[in-house]
């Protein structure tokens, strides 16, 4: 197991993720003579995990089952313990779109906060690139370090404890994307512009309040950035459901038995079994929304440097 | 090489050897480079009116005709001079605000002024564009959701992907860029040969193509149920002819596109963005010319050629299929204009467990019954029908405010995670046990709801 390498079979010191059904699950470090308790009883590592494939259904001694998946930086995303707000899976897919990453990219990022993001950069610049974090909070630094050893990326990123507004993000002009999530962004554009490789690269930078916003754009410009652009992305997420509407009665059914009078329903009772005329309800699949969705996360500037 | 772009036809010539997002101007025919920065215009009188009280629209504020302004530019004025004379004859310019006489030297500008600028080809650059100018040729895929999928399907280096995509090209590109060349990509095709004109857009080095497989669709039932032989590809000359012309044309494209990426880097791989539109496209035009030629050079390529590239084409096959029957895919993506309900059931076969899959559709109701279909079938959880929206900002002092929303157009995705697969559950692909199941199924969808 890595998170920069899939691989098959469960080992022992991999961390891996117990799904336990609807969008319930949680991640567990793989350890020989380690015992998990879940709702559907206890997961005992050397003979439940050890050894099995990734993907497999395990019993637990309740004789309920659950599945054991292969960790990705989206899985850690829904898991990971939280030592500050994340960013999310919708967030982190426009960022590393529009940041241009890919394989062998030098990335900078601060601050590394939860580690949330950097799971996600990490995994698209592998193997040949690299991640410079910045987290000015020693103990939250330490703590990252310690989960990219645990993850099998330490050799891909290197976490820096010092404030990146006054230090900078301590390399210069090797990058080529820097990634900014700290509450002023605007004092941190002049060390992102010197990390930024000599030929250009590009910025990004998280805020939740226009007027951070307002402040980083006026900087960017400042600092010659051009294509400036901040945007905000929504994910909405369907549940997909059958649901039955009830037909009215309007008196029509002596009607309905005679002649087929009654137009609009009589293609969906013959197209799918489930409309039922007797209990006068028609049913069809639709996909709704959750009742409450994340209106608002961030806005994301992004801007170039040539 | 004459290349048309916004209603100004240049050349490219001298664009080479400079960096990437140069901006240049074009004058007539040719490029020039101007600088960077053109220092700002600084209107000599900064006096402004605060309101538009007695602003009267009677059309007669410019005072300057249409026929003085086609002189000036036939004159080949500078489109700044022209501007600037715009202003200078526009009586109600003064009394407009600040803000609005900002708006209103943006506008002439981006009408006078003529710039482009030359970027590297990238998935951001190259979703964006065809977004904007060729939404029906990636069935309507706006560029967040594809961001989503490289997400949502793990996409990094070194995995071994099966792709399935009418979207020219694009979304292979998209997965090819996030690859970096390592690991190994097996492209479902339909019909005669994979499209792939988005692909080559990108510029990508010969040796990302290496480990970059096809293979059609057509077959997947046969290699699924095990009678697949390659004895079976010759049997069909008219179709296997059909393969040859498009597979020679399409390799050879790639070829001159990396003779010319590596000599002169800004001409062909090169993308026009019109900054002042922020706006890019790919000259499209340029294509065609170097299409024809290809088509020339094709037909003077004798017999025995096309002997070898039939050959080295099911030797490739072959390989492709080997890859498949392991049926160890670290993912699955999908994105075309077929329904996507067979497509899964059937690929679906091809991938390992605990790895992640993307279907695209641009319509949410065949990803409903693909949903559904996928539960009865069972082997793959933590599924999540789901759309993205984007909303653009303008950010200026004072005149903050949200662009423009694009909702709904962007397409919507199925994403899960497949599982190892019930023994018991496998083997019943008769119809009685999908019948016993689909009460269950729907049974777990009515203790949804109350939550």
């Amino acid at each position: 197991m890595s998170f920069v390498e899939y691989g098959d079979t469960i080992k022992d010191g991999d961390t891996a993720i117990v799904f336990l059904g609807h969008e319930s699950m949680f991640p567990v470090k793989v350890q020989h003579g380690t015992v998990t308790q879940t709702k559907y009883g206890v997961i005992r590592h050397s003979t439940d995990l050890i050894g099995k494939k990734y993907g497999s259904k395990v019993t637990c001694s309740k004789g309920g089952w659950v599945f054991i998946l292969h960790p990705t930086p989206e899985l850690w995303t829904m898991n990971l313990p939280h030592r500050t707000q994340i960013l999310y899976s919708t967030d982190i897919s426009i960022i590393t779109m529009m940041l241009e990453l890919k394989p062998g990219s030098i990335v900078c990022e601060s601050g590394t906060g939860s580690g949330s993001l950097s799971h996600a950069l990490i995994r698209t610049v592998a193997p040949t690139g690299h991640l410079y974090t910045v987290e000015f909070h020693q103990q939250r630094a330490e703590k990252a370090r310690e989960e990219f050893r645990e993850h099998g990326v330490e050799h891909l990123v290197t976490v820096t404890n010092q404030d990146v507004c006054k230090n900078g993000f301590g390399v210069s002009n090797i990058a080529d994307a820097v990634f900014l999530d700290i509450p002023s962004p605007w004092e941190a554009i002049g060390h992102a512009k010197s990390a930024l490789k000599a030929e250009g690269g590009r910025i990004c930078s998280f805020s939740p309040c226009i007027e951070q916003v307002q402040r980083t754009c006026l900087a960017m410009e400042e600092y010659g950035f051009t294509e400036i652009n901040t945007l905000e992305i929504l994910l909405r997420v369907y549940n997909v459901r059958t649901i039955g509407l009830q037909i009215p009665d309007l008196g029509k059914a002596a009607e309905d038995n005679s002649s087929s009078g009654f137009d609009s329903s009589s293609p969906s009772h013959q197209g799918s079994p489930c409309a039922n005329l007797q209990q006068g309800t028609v049913q069809f699949k639709s996909g709704v929304p959750l009742r409450e969705v994340v209106g608002h996360t961030g806005y994301l500037t992004f801007a170039t440097k040539s | 090489r004459k290349i048309i772009f916004e209603k100004q036809w240049f050349y490219l010539d001298n664009a080479i050897g400079h960096i990437y997002g140069t901006t240049f101007e074009v004058t007539s025919g040719g490029n020039l480079q101007p600088k960077q920065e053109v220092e700002e215009t600084t209107t000599e009188t900064k006096e402004a009116g605060t309101d538009n009280r007695n602003i009267v629209d009677d059309g007669k504020s410019q005072k300057l005709t249409h026929d003085d302004i086609k002189a000036l530019k036939d004159k080949g004025i500078k489109g700044q001079e022209i501007v600037q004379q715009l202003i200078e004859n526009s009586t109600t310019f003064r009394d407009k605000t600040e803000f609005a006489q900002d708006k209103y030297i943006k506008k002439k500008k981006k009408k006078y002024e003529a710039v482009i600028t030359i970027v590297k080809p990238s998935t951001r650059i190259l979703s964006t564009m065809y977004y904007a100018r060729e939404p029906g040729k990636i069935n309507h895929l706006r560029y967040d959701t594809l961001a989503q999928m490289l997400t949502l399907g793990n996409i990094h280096a070194g995995n071994k992907m099966i792709v399935m995509e009418t979207c020219a090209g694009l979304v292979l590109g998209a997965v090819m860029e996030r690859m970096g060349g390592y690991g190994s990509i097996i492209q479902m095709y339909p019909g005669g040969g994979p499209v792939r004109a988005a692909t080559s857009c990108f510029g990508f080095p010969k040796p990302f193509f290496d480990n970059l497989h096809e293979f059609p669709l057509s077959k997947v039932q046969s290699l699924l149920s095990g009678t697949f032989t390659t004895e079976t590809l010759p049997a069909d000359p008219e179709e296997n002819a059909l393969v040859e012309g498009e597979s020679n044309g399409l390799s050879e494209e790639k070829q001159t596109s990396f003779q010319e990426t590596e000599e002169e880097p800004a001409t062909e791989g090169a993308m026009e963005i019109n900054p002042t539109e922020e706006q890019d496209t790919m000259d499209i035009n340029a294509e065609d010319v170097e299409f024809k030629e290809n088509k020339e050079k094709e037909n003077k390529e004798n017999v025995r050629e096309k002997q070898i590239k039939q050959w080295e084409r099911r030797k490739k096959l072959i390989e492709a299929a080997a890859l498949l029957r392991e049926k160890n895919a670290d993912g699955l993506i999908v994105a075309s204009k077929f329904h996507p309900t067979p497509l899964l059931l059937s690929l679906l076969e091809f991938v390992a467990p605990s790895r992640p899959f993307v279907v695209y559709c641009q319509y949410k109701e065949p990803l409903l019954e693909c949903y559904t279909k996928l539960r009865e079938r069972g082997g793959v959880i933590n599924l999540k029908l789901s759309e993205t929206w984007l909303r653009n900002y303008q950010v200026l002092p004072d005149r903050s405010h949200p662009k423009l929303t694009m909702s709904g157009g962007g397409g919507y995705l199925l994403s899960g995670i497949t599982v190892v697969l019930d023994k018991g559950k496998s083997d019943s692909s008769n119809s009685e046990a999908l019948k016993m199941e689909e009460p269950s199924s729907k049974r777990c969808k009515l203790q949804d709801l109350p939550c």
